[in-house]
């Protein structure tokens, strides 16, 4: 039996197990909510988003992509104390995105995934501004914070990424 | 070759409304806990994270407990020493300050005066986050089956941290001060202006409702009020960074906290707060005549110019404000004050200076000197 998670895009598609699919997305989870207890500034990292963009752009299927983006976002969601759906409208809109992009670009560059994760990033952080706007609150927007968190999320995507490459199977 | 999907797909398609359904319920019914209701997905999560949080957590404490209490015991016995010498020093200092607190317990029993005493804090070690910078949550290993309930106040004895937000049966998560959804009561240490202090999604907590034309120090402290019925009154909140103009009339003063909350581990929950009088009972009986010295202003000595100061007397001249004044002995045992009631001393009052302000002091005004 073949027990894998795989896309039906014919060009430069990818699967992964079972196991590295739902594995890595729960590692980075829990990495997410452990490590920065020791380490404060991890916080300024996203694991589930860099995860959600790194099987978005592998699989290339904009509903695995989305569902994905989903699952990993209301779980983010639940361990926080903000309303469930935040993180996880925010993310079905990237793993969307980045299925759909993959398509059309080459993702196995690391300069093209750098400035991908670069401009995720902030679609992601503006995504939850506006979430955010529209239930009442008033959120501030800080762009030197989040142009800088940017950086900081994309210099980490291009290592991550190389290091979940070795988890693609070719279809 | 067909894929998984394509050879299951019925169950494929089932398990996707199921779950989708699943969800659904999730998101939208609330399961009851102890105190208050919580969704249910976030149960879930909490769930499935915390026991792996504190099997890491008390695996490392273990690990950390074997090293440093069985195999890393270099410098134990020189750090036992300076740790004996410092406890002598603190027994010279503890003698000194028990003084000044039996005279300020007595003032408050005088007064009537009833202070918020923490009559019961649980220890709790710190498991994990949310993870995010625009939630700024920790996790602690400790729940409703310990007794914490929502809105209890979280401390560290650098100061305050948090206050209890959700509980779990063996977990609760606790909102941070820097969280942009906080409110603590605060004030000024020393110019006891009230505001509140609220996060900022940058982690920099901010005071406000500080009016601008007011005089705000840098460096200042800052100490919870008690105003907000949470965090007991008195307890540091941080130190003023810097003050500036802000918003409207108002001042924007970041305040940089008192805790260490980049680096937690461990915490203290605050589970029961009393209001209580000062315990004088340990004082010894108090005289009618050193109650009405401390209500009424007392009766001068005769003077006597050619003698000189005794050590230990009250100094003739009032000393400023907030000045220390070690050689003042406690009011209620001034053994050598008389009742004015007899009235017919008529040599110099002391000065009023050194007795404790009253209600009764504070109408009375004290005695000129007569010729």
């Amino acid at each position: 039996m073949n027990l894998t998670y795989t896309s039906r895009e014919q060009v430069e598609v990818y699967r992964f197990s079972w196991p590295v699919a739902i594995g890595v997305p729960l590692l980075a989870l829990f990495l997410q909510a452990f490590v920065p207890v020791h380490v404060y500034f991890f916080r300024a990292f996203d694991l589930p988003l860099l995860v959600t963009i790194f099987f978005g752009i592998s699989r290339r299927n904009p509903i695995t992509g989305l569902s994905t983006g989903a699952a990993i976002g209301i779980f983010q969601d639940a361990l926080s104390h903000q309303p469930i759906g935040l993180f996880g409208i925010a993310k079905t809109c990237i793993g969307y995105l980045a299925s759909s992009i993959g398509v059309k670009l080459d993702v196995d560059n690391p300069g093209s995934r750098f400035l991908m994760t670069y401009a995720f990033y902030i679609v992601h952080q503006m995504i939850c501004y506006a979430l955010r706007g529209m239930m009442g609150e008033s959120p501030a927007w800080h762009w030197g914070h989040d142009l800088g968190l940017a950086l900081a999320n994309s210099l980490l995507a291009v290592v991550l990424f190389a290091g979940l490459d070795r988890f693609k199977q070719r279809t | 070759m067909e894929s998984f999907f394509g050879r299951h797909k019925n169950a494929t398609v089932l398990a996707a409304v199921l779950f989708a359904q699943l969800l659904g319920l999730a998101t939208q019914i609330k399961t009851q806990t102890d105190r208050g209701s919580v969704r249910l997905v976030r149960y879930w999560a909490v769930a499935a994270i915390t026991p792996l949080e504190k099997g890491f957590v008390h695996t490392q404490d273990w690990v950390r407990h074997l090293w440093s209490n069985y195999l890393y015991l270099r410098g134990v016995r020189q750090q036992n020493e300076q740790l004996k010498q410092q406890i002598d020093q603190m027994r010279i200092q503890q003698v000194r300050l028990q003084e000044d607190a039996n005279q300020a317990r007595r003032i408050q029993a005088l007064l009537a005066f009833k202070e918020q005493y923490i009559a019961q804090t649980v220890a709790a070690q710190v498991i994990g986050t949310s993870g995010t910078e625009q939630s700024r949550i920790v996790y602690i290993d400790r729940g409703s089956n310990d007794g914490i309930r929502p809105d209890m106040a979280v401390i560290t004895p650098d100061g305050i941290v948090g206050k209890i937000l959700t509980v779990y049966p063996t977990t609760s998560q606790v909102l941070e001060i820097t969280d942009p959804q906080s409110g603590v009561g605060a004030i000024l240490e020393k110019s006891r202006l009230m505001g509140i202090l609220k996060g900022s999604p940058t982690g920099q907590p901010h005071l406000d409702y500080i009016m601008s034309d007011e005089k705000v120090e840098v460096g200042e402290n800052v100490i919870t009020s008690g105003g907000d019925q949470i965090y007991p009154k008195g307890l540091p909140i941080g130190k003023v960074v810097s003050v500036g103009p802000g918003r409207d009339l108002y001042l924007n003063i970041p305040v940089k906290p008192a805790a260490a909350l980049d680096s937690l581990e461990e915490v203290l929950v605050i589970t029961q707060v009393v209001d209580k009088s000062p315990d004088t009972t340990d004082l010894g009986p108090i005289r009618a005549a050193d109650i009405l010295a401390q209500r009424l202003p007392s009766v001068p000595q005769q003077k006597q110019p050619a003698a000189s100061p005794v050590v230990g007397e009250a100094p003739a001249t009032p000393p400023a404000p907030g000045a220390a004044q070690p050689q003042a002995k406690p009011p209620a045992t001034q053994p050598q004050t008389k009742p004015p009631a007899t009235g017919v001393t008529k040599s110099k009052p002391n000065p009023p200076v050194v007795k404790p302000k009253s209600p009764a002091t504070q109408s009375t005004p004290p005695q000129e000197p007569r010729p």
